[in-house]
């Protein structure tokens, strides 16, 4: 999905802006319209989307929207596929540094974590706008805190979610047995199967997830890590367990230890190839979703640990410069809507979970989730178990370099 | 040095023409005069600067080269003029025939264009194969043609393009004995029947016999050795 | 005779044109590795940059990873074409490879480290052949074949790619330096044949085919596409690395970017330099070899382990491509299966609707780049030739400059330049940016058969009254027709291979199939790449088919016409 970076550099300001309780309206300024003149104004409008473009699946989605957007809205979306959100930031980046106040390329971008505090941070934004969106009332703010706070960062409605992870792992039944219920039984599980699992190289979000789920599970007290970092002696101790269990798994990992997989996508080639027996997603629906379109065998099944996972949201967001700011913030609500998310969430599409409340939905929006399929290899919502918090980007980035500084030789 | 008789009003005529590369001399300089429908040979060894001055004449001197000296046509001073504006025609060793036209259209190439009109053209050309016997060549692609066939096809094509003079750089070297004698009568029968005064540049003493009129000697050097006047006569079929 | 008009002034515009971008674009990149970029807050020069970039773990090993496969897969080409000439000349071999070498330059570098990745992968189509049958593998093997911590299967993709380069460069050095006279004297005197070629016909024909390849060998140092494809991630070459830098959102690293986009040049430069110093030391041992008079043997080894050698690339190469053909109809394709279990068009009806746009953009870049190429290389060549002109040795090197600097070391000062002029995302930059790479390659193939029609020719139609330009377009482009179009296919495979220019220039509007399949060779759904990089590689071939095949009916056509007037 998305690439995560932590810069140094707009962390410490974005520390500064909140202390000096300057954070305030994003550069773009309130969005004040009402929505007929949203949707009117965005009507013959071309989005440039930029979104990861690395699943097929998710690529078919955004295409499915896009058909939609034109039938209902006269608006004309394209998708510019990133390998890396980051790429976006720095395009951003690279216009306001030359200048470019207005008639930017990119509306809207597929966003959360680092990328978007960087962002927030210097001010890069369109918005608040998520205001103005009607669906928005439709989330569930109580039982998803993540779609208000993106990893510790308060959205300030900056950005406007479209659906859920959650960090689960899958497996083959038709080689596996028995499965590790936590980070330290996978170890033991590691020892006995050795080249048998790995995990992308951080800093795919995929790996950087399996380290701040080891640093979680292994930490005695982990509400520290919902706040900055506070020192390098700090860090230093923190950490310490979580690099003696790296040191102790990495020989025991495929190419043991010495090559990781560059995403989540090449890891799941790697189950189907045999070369591994466990991957890890960031998405419930993935196994389904994986059968359905022929990249799993359909004895692949999921499994969470029994002290819960770490989930987020992901977010779209609109730069302060977008040239067609209001067909994006159209494109956001649709996101949102009840049939969009039902669509996304069918696992024989995507499979990506909804960031709605169906509490909020009426019946007949409500009967679109419950005649989703369920897919045979997802877990029900009810054995997802639970959510485990985003720790502060901050010790991200530290822990990212670290790993960098250990094992990238 | 040397000169034969100037008459500058007609025919071909070249004052003080010399060829340099750098500092050195490569020919010249040379003075003299075609005049019309007359045949005059330059000869001498390979490399002497021939084929030099004949580029000299017709304006497509190598750059790297400088010539010097006046070109005159007819009493006109074409020494300034590009190649295209001077009527001056030129036959190689090679027929350099275009070999993406048929011969029709590699005649009509050399057709100028005051020349009007598709019938007009058509009928100037036909003429010209007509009067040489080559007719049924009209759409022929030139590439099917025989050695001697093409030759005489280029000699019709650049005499369609009414030149007011005509060079030869050794044209008759690479055509057998007996195709040899025959083509160069064509060529000078048609030369002299058209009144184009015509040099011919060769190292073969049986053209210069054939061609019948003054010889210029040059040595390795460029320089003139001496020039004979017209004698020997001319015998049909160019037997000394 | 000198001509006045607008066409002097063609070879300044064109060095213009495409020396500009370059020298804009290494400036912006040497200015922010000093420091100074003040739009970012840079406004003093300090080494501060070059400190961080040699405190980055893993450089050392990147620049390990960089020198090994760089040089490797360069020493490699070049003995394995030095060795198959000599050994095989004159043999029908040589007629064969010949015929093959012209598709294989066009199959662009992407599609082939793709389809070698599949082929070669510890899952991959050659173990899968074997399995388990003959190996007992039930599980594909624990062995880093592709992404190997030497970078091996990253030489390996750059020697297939290099040695028909290198061999078609070196067969028309073979025309010019009178090759079959020299090995004639040379066997006459008793030499066997691999001797006498190597000492004979080498020193001659080297001095021909240097810029070749110290093209081959910046390449093979500076490569991103391949790299990212064949060799490891965590730390990747170094051009991979720097590209990281330069897409890191924390601005400061904007910095190190260019430091070690600086880095990568000096690397090239210094490579390049190592490799003069071995001609050196080659030339000098060389020498003694020759004086020794040691006449060799009958050169029956080298032949059978050359032409084998060369044939195995040529399969590799062949293979790899059927593999990703093969995976673009696949429904589903399991280890240790040597064939799919299902076959389906599904990938390409779902491909379908984005493949149109991404198609149209390639082929239109392609054609654009290479046609703008084309003009500019006649225009120069016309103009040379009615000017009195050779092109001189200094002007070879110009020309050479877009493909011996490294372009992740200019790209990105040239794509500020662009932003800041406003041309940053339009086709305008995009096409610009395939043109710097595709000209010098026009260039060349077109020089050769322009210089070499006999200007007789031209001469004739002068003097039949025809004016310079009337010559220029009914006598002198007509008969270089099949020069010309091959010089067109050359230019729209160059284009079409293109991967860093797109991302940068096109700013990330302008998706070509070569982007498409680089992005798509990470993830994990080979069905889809294949697709893309099955087209990525057929388009020039189609464009080379094309080039060999319309002389004959467009001659005919024009035959036709002649005859109807």
């Amino acid at each position: 999905m998305i690439r995560r970076r932590l810069p140094l550099f707009s962390m410490l300001l974005a520390a500064l802006v909140t202390a000096l309780g300057l954070s305030g309206p994003a550069e773009g300024g309130t969005e004040t319209r009402t929505w007929p003149e949203i949707v009117e104004a965005a009507k013959g409008q071309t989005v440039y989307w930029n979104a990861w473009g690395g699943d097929a699946r998710i690529n078919a989605y955004i295409a499915w929207v896009g058909d939609k957007m034109r039938e209902e809205y006269s608006i004309t979306l394209k998708q510019v596929k990133l390998a890396d959100t980051a790429d976006a930031v720095s395009r951003v980046l690279a216009e306001r540094t030359a200048g470019k106040k207005e008639g930017g390329s990119i509306d809207l971008i597929w966003i959360n974590g680092e990328n978007f505090a960087a962002m927030k941070a210097q001010n890069l934004l369109y918005g608040p706008f998520t205001q103005a969106l009607p669906n928005f009332r439709l989330v569930d703010f109580d039982d998803k805190p993540s779609t208000l706070v993106d990893f510790t960062v308060p959205t300030d409605g900056l950005e406007a979610p479209w659906g859920m992870a959650k960090l689960n792992f899958i497996y083959d039944t038709a080689r596996v047995e028995a499965m590790p219920h936590s980070i330290p039984e996978l170890l033991t599980w590691a020892k006995a199967h050795p080249g048998r699992f790995t995990y992308p190289a951080p800093p795919d979000f995929l790996g950087s997830t399996f380290l701040k789920q080891v640093l979680i599970e292994l930490a005695p007290d982990p509400a520290f890590l919902q706040k900055p970092v506070e020192s390098d002696a700090q860090v230093e101790q923190a950490t310490r367990p979580l690099w003696e269990y790296l040191d102790a798994l990495h020989p025991q990992l495929w190419r043991g230890g010495e090559i990781f997989p560059a995403n989540g996508q090449a890891q799941r080639q790697l189950l189907d190839d045999g070369a591994v027996d466990i991957m890890l997603s960031f998405n419930p629906g993935e196994a389904s979703s994986a059968i359905a379109n022929n990249l799993l065998p359909d004895t692949v099944r999921s499994f969470v640990f029994d002290k819960g996972t770490i989930g987020n949201t992901h977010f779209v967001a609109i730069p302060f410069n977008a040239n067609a700011a209001e067909g994006a913030m159209v494109v956001a609500n649709f996101l949102m809507s009840p049939a969009a998310q039902a669509v996304k969430q069918n696992p024989e599409a995507w499979g990506d979970p909804t960031v709605l409340s169906m509490a909020k939905l009426s019946d007949g929006e409500r009967h679109l989730f419950d005649m989703l399929p369920l897919g045979i290899a997802t877990l029900p919502p009810e054995a997802l178990g639970p959510t485990l918090l985003e720790p502060h980007p901050s010790w991200m980035t530290r822990i990212e370099a670290d790993w960098q500084r250990r094992y990238a030789r | 040095m040397s000169v034969i008789d100037i008459s500058p009003e007609h025919g071909l005529t070249l004052s003080q023409a010399e060829i340099l590369h750098g500092e050195r001399r490569i020919i010249g300089p040379v003075s003299l005069t075609v005049p019309p429908g007359e045949v005059v040979t330059v000869m001498g060894p390979s490399g002497c600067g021939k084929s030099s001055l004949l580029a000299l004449i017709c304006g497509t001197l190598d750059p790297a080269l400088s010539g010097r000296g006046r070109v005159l046509l007819n009493g006109e001073d074409v020494s300034a003029r590009p190649p295209e504006a001077r009527h001056v025609g030129i036959l190689f060793q090679d027929d350099l025939l275009f070999p993406h036209l048929s011969v029709a259209g590699n005649l009509a190439f050399g057709l100028p264009p005051s020349v009007r009109g598709r019938k007009a053209r058509r009928e100037r050309i036909e003429a010209a194969l007509a009067e040489a016997d080559m007719l049924a060549f009209y759409d022929r692609d030139p590439t099917t043609l025989s050695g001697g066939q093409r030759a005489r096809i280029a000699l019709l094509r650049t005499l369609l393009s009414q030149p007011r003079a005509l060079l030869l750089d050794e044209p008759f070297a690479k055509l057998d004995v007996a195709l040899r004698a025959r083509f160069r009568s064509f060529v000078f029968d048609h030369a002299r029947a058209q009144g184009l005064p015509t040099l011919l540049v060769t190292h073969d003493p049986q053209d210069a016999a054939a061609a019948g009129g003054p010889r210029l000697q040059i040595d390795a050097d460029g320089r003139i050795l001496g020039a004979r006047p017209a004698g020997r006569g001319h015998r049909p079929g160019g037997l000394p | 005779m000198h001509r006045r008009g607008l066409l002097r002034f063609l070879p300044g515009l064109t060095l213009a044109l495409f020396l500009a971008p370059v020298i804009a674009g290494l400036i912006g990149t040497w200015l922010p590795a000093f420091g100074y970029f003040p739009s970012l807050g840079g406004d003093t020069f300090s080494l501060a940059p070059w400190t961080t970039l040699f405190a980055q773990p893993g450089l050392a090993e990147s620049l390990r990873l960089t020198l090994i496969s760089g040089f490797l897969a360069t020493v490699s080409a070049f003995l394995l074409t030095v060795i198959f000439l000599a050994a095989c000349h004159g043999g029908r071999l040589i007629l064969a490879v010949r015929g093959l070498m012209a598709p294989l330059i066009a199959v662009p570098h992407a599609a082939v480290a793709l389809g070698l990745a599949f082929l070669i992968a510890p899952s991959g189509w050659l173990v899968r052949l074997v399995s388990p049958w003959a190996t007992g593998w039930d599980l594909p093997p624990d062995v880093a074949t592709v992404q190997d911590a030497n970078g091996l299967a990253l030489t390996l993709g750059l020697i297939i790619k290099e040695v028909p380069f290198l061999l078609l460069m070196t067969l028309a050095a073979l025309e010019q330096v009178r090759a079959e006279e020299r090995l004639a004297v040379a066997r006459s005197l008793g030499y066997g044949p691999v001797t006498a070629w190597l000492k004979a016909v080498l020193p001659a024909v080297y001095r021909q085919i240097r810029l070749p390849l110290y093209a081959v060998l910046a390449y093979a140092l500076s490569v991103v596409d391949m790299a990212l494809i064949l060799a490891p991630l965590t730390p990747p070459p170094l051009a991979v690395q720097v590209l990281r830098w330069f897409n890191d959102p924390d601005l400061s690293m904007r910095f190190v970017a260019a430091a070690g986009a600086c880095l990568q040049l000096l690397i090239v430069i210094a490579g390049i330099g190592l490799w003069r110093l071995g001609e050196v030391a080659a030339e000098g041992l060389g020498r003694a070899w020759i004086a020794g008079g040691r006449r060799g043997g009958d050169g029956r080894l080298p032949r059978l382990v050359a032409a084998g050698l060369v044939q195995g690339l040529v399969a590799l190469a062949a293979a790899g491509l059927l593999g990703l053909a093969l995976w673009s109809v696949t429904r589903r394709w399991r280890y240790p299966d040597a064939w799919p279990s299902s076959l389906s068009l599904d990938t390409w009806a779902h491909q379908a609707p984005s493949l149109l746009a991404i198609t149209g953009t390639t082929l239109v870049t392609g054609l654009a780049a290479a046609a703008i190429a084309l003009l500019l290389a006649l225009g120069c060549l016309e103009n040379e030739q009615r000017r009195g002109l050779t092109l001189s040795n200094r002007v070879l090197w110009l020309l050479y400059v877009p493909l011996l600097v490294p372009q992740v070391a200019f790209l990105f000062g040239a794509q500020v330049l662009a932003i800041q002029t406003g041309i940053d995302a339009t086709w305008i930059a995009l096409v610009w940016s395939h043109l710097l790479f595709v000209l010098p390659y026009v260039f060349l193939t077109l020089g050769d058969p322009y210089r070499a029609l006999d200007e007789r020719y031209a001469r004739t139609a002068l003097c039949l009254g025809a004016r310079p330009n009337r010559v220029f377009w009914q006598v002198k482009l007509p008969m270089l027709l099949r020069p010309v179009l091959f010089a067109l296919a050359v230019g729209f495979a160059v284009s079409v291979t293109q991967y860093l220019p797109t991302l940068f220039a096109g700013g990330g509007r302008f998706a070509t199939l070569t982007t498409e399949a680089v992005g798509l060779s990470a993830g994990g759904d080979r069905r889809v790449m294949g697709v893309y990089a099955f087209l990525q590689a057929l388009l020039p071939l189609l464009a080379f088919a094309a080039a060999l095949a319309l002389p004959k009916p467009l001659a005919l056509r024009r035959k036709l016409r002649i005859q109807a007037a």
